[in-house]
């Protein structure tokens, strides 16, 4: 034991005086994953597509809007399923805004695998889940406020181009924030739906295939099912229960918004579990 | 999993030595191949432990287990008496370069190695410090996928380097670096070796790793050909013999002759002697006016002992080099 000493003050002489006492520690590796999302440019341009696609395409449909040309498409009252309400005009962007957010998931989780950047940040925080937690934290800290603010942005610009029409609402309305914010958690959940798809499939293309065939395919495929099976599996799957809190009126066949998003929340926790599995379980 | 720590803990503070990599029996099968095949070593503090093997040895396989990237099959693998993951500043134990590229190349050097310094609470002073250190200052702020193969490469050693690690562990950290940047890493290894520090690089190429290690740890498919150091294993190479031509080969043969000295012959004229340099060899035939036609010192070089040590176990021949060994053998 003798010589150890001896050596180790000796070595620690040559250099500093006192080693710094370096750890790892749950809020470090959160901000270092803050860091990671800012410092890469993809991070702010695919934020700015989400943004755009939001944004632009609510405002849109909102100030093209013409009542007879809604009348003329159909028999469609006030609370049936076409776009006729000012939420579902200024929301007509959220489809392609979720699949521009989940790629940014995917970018965030799949896009350390892909680069190897992995191995270095495993090495650095060998416990692995905080690394997972962490991503997650931060993607949703940035992506819900910001598809909130893009939501209540394209109604707001939507109300300007609605003004006087029949179906014009107003922010205080009821249903409409909780519809625009509802439209937030939507897009946030679908974004880190994507980071746990990466982090399972460890590949950008598998992970942003497998997330648009989730999102947009499989309710389509529900059609080929009996009708009484589709009646009861529809409302359940994750992009019909998560939309259902950012509609203004429910349809019979929906669930309510609440219910829906807690749907949605349980596929992503799903989807976040079988991440974690991997994540731990097996080599990076 | 930790058990088999807990028994590993007693054996190290009994030798009094805390920072070495140490490797007992380790294998680590993927699912048709075993990459690493019980493999035992020890890399010790002040010394610069040259991992040797053809490519397909199972090298970075180890080293990858080494920082608990991979799970091994069986065995432990212990730095400085724990697991790797089982450290709190697990940068300030081992710092590691890996053979793969492991950084994102969006990200620039500066925000790469920053994000690595935050998860440990390292300063910015010190990221600033290892830039500076790998000659990184005047592309700090590019991306790093714009940079050449030596300039990641210094990426690398500098994010190695991050936490003034006691281990150091690179693997094949001269591939694609300039002169300057060769003669660079082999002076800051032996620098923190020197310090006191475990050193341990890998390579494929013996001659290279002959100018920085000195202690030599073999591998071929897997498992251990040599464990020694670097001294023994050129004088165990080297053989020394002398090659002798003589149109008079036995007379001279029977004049060399003694208790130490062997002589072998495969040609019609030539002798090999071992036991006898080759100015003793040429006094010994003009006191005896044997005409000499050839007097040659034999080396074999490192590299030469090397590829016979591993030949049976390299994973990918190619047709010529199968040939070139066939001639020199």
């Amino acid at each position: 034991m003798t010589t150890t000493m001896s050596t180790r003050a000796a070595t620690a002489g040559l250099r500093e005086p006192a080693r710094p006492a370096y750890r790892v520690t749950g809020l470090r590796v959160l901000r270092s994953e803050w860091g990671k999302f800012w410092s890469l440019r993809s991070s702010w341009i695919t934020l700015g597509i989400t943004l755009l696609l939001l944004v632009a395409i609510g405002a849109i449909a909102s100030v093209t809007y013409s009542p007879g040309a809604a009348a003329s498409s159909g028999p469609s009252g006030p609370g049936s399923g076409s776009p006729s309400d000012a939420v579902s005009l200024a929301l007509l962007g959220s489809t392609f805004a979720s699949l521009a957010i989940g790629v940014l998931g995917v970018l965030v989780s799949a896009g350390e695998y892909t680069t190897g950047m992995i191995r270095s940040t495993l090495a650095a925080v060998p416990a692995r889940l905080p690394v997972l937690s962490s991503k997650c934290a931060v993607f949703a800290a940035i992506a819900t406020p910001v598809a909130t603010a893009g939501a209540i942005a394209a109604f707001s610009l939507g109300s300007i181009g609605l003004h006087g029409q029949q179906i014009a609402l107003s922010l205080g309305a009821a249903g409409v924030l909780r519809s625009l914010v509802g439209a937030g958690l939507y897009l946030g959940l679908a974004g880190l739906a994507g980071v746990a798809l990466g982090a399972l499939i460890r590949s950008s293309a598998g992970a942003i295939a497998v997330l648009v065939g989730v999102l947009l395919i499989v309710p389509g495929l529900t059609q080929l099912l009996p009708d009484s099976w589709a009646d009861n599996v529809s409302p359940y799957l994750p992009s019909n229960a998560g939309q259902a809190v950012m509609s203004l009126h429910q349809s019979a066949s929906s669930l309510s918004p609440w219910a829906g998003l807690a749907v949605f929340a349980g596929w992503v926790a799903l989807a976040l579990a079988g991440a974690a599995y991997r994540l731990v379980r097996t080599d990076a | 999993m930790t058990s088999g720590t807990d028994q590993q803990w007693p054996r190290w503070q009994r030798k009094g030595i805390s920072t070495v990599i140490d490797v007992l029996e380790l294998t680590k099968r993927y699912e048709h191949r075993t990459a690493v095949d019980q493999l035992s070593f020890t890399a010790k503090p002040g010394h610069v432990t040259g991992f040797l093997g053809p490519n397909g040895a199972g090298k970075s396989t180890t080293m990858r287990v080494i920082i608990g990237l991979d799970a091994p099959t069986s065995g432990t693998v212990t730095v400085a008496g724990r697991r790797y993951a089982e450290h709190t500043a697990p940068l300030q134990v081992v710092g590691a370069l890996l053979e793969a590229r492991s950084v994102h190349p969006g990200r620039t050097a500066f925000a790469h190695l920053m994000a690595l310094a935050r998860t440990h609470g390292i300063p910015r002073s010190r990221v600033d410090e290892v830039i500076e250190l790998a000659g990184l200052g005047s592309v700090a702020h590019k991306r790093a996928g714009s940079f050449s193969l030596g300039m990641g490469q210094r990426l690398g050693i500098a994010a190695a380097l991050l936490g003034d690690p006691e281990i150091v562990m690179l693997d094949e950290p001269v591939n694609g670096l300039d002169p300057e940047g060769v003669l660079w890493v082999r002076n800051l290894l032996s620098g923190l070796a020197a310090e006191g520090r475990t050193v341990m690089l890998s390579s494929h190429l013996m001659s290279e790793t002959a100018l920085i290690a000195d202690h030599l740890v073999i591998i071929g498919r897997g498992r251990l050909l040599a464990d020694t150091s670097v001294g023994a294993f050129i004088e165990q190479a080297g053989g020394r013999g002398v090659k002798v031509a003589s149109t008079e080969r036995d007379r001279l043969r029977a004049l060399l002759s003694g208790p130490d000295v062997t002589v072998t012959s495969d040609a019609a004229e030539e002798l090999v002697v071992t036991g006898l340099d080759s100015r003793r060899i040429g006094t010994i035939a003009a006191e005896h006016g044997v005409p000499l036609h050839e007097l040659t010192p034999q080396t074999v070089s490192l590299e030469e002992a090397f590829m016979e040590l591993t030949r049976d176990a390299v994973e990918y021949h190619s047709a010529y080099a199968d040939a070139a060994t066939r001639r020199a053998a």
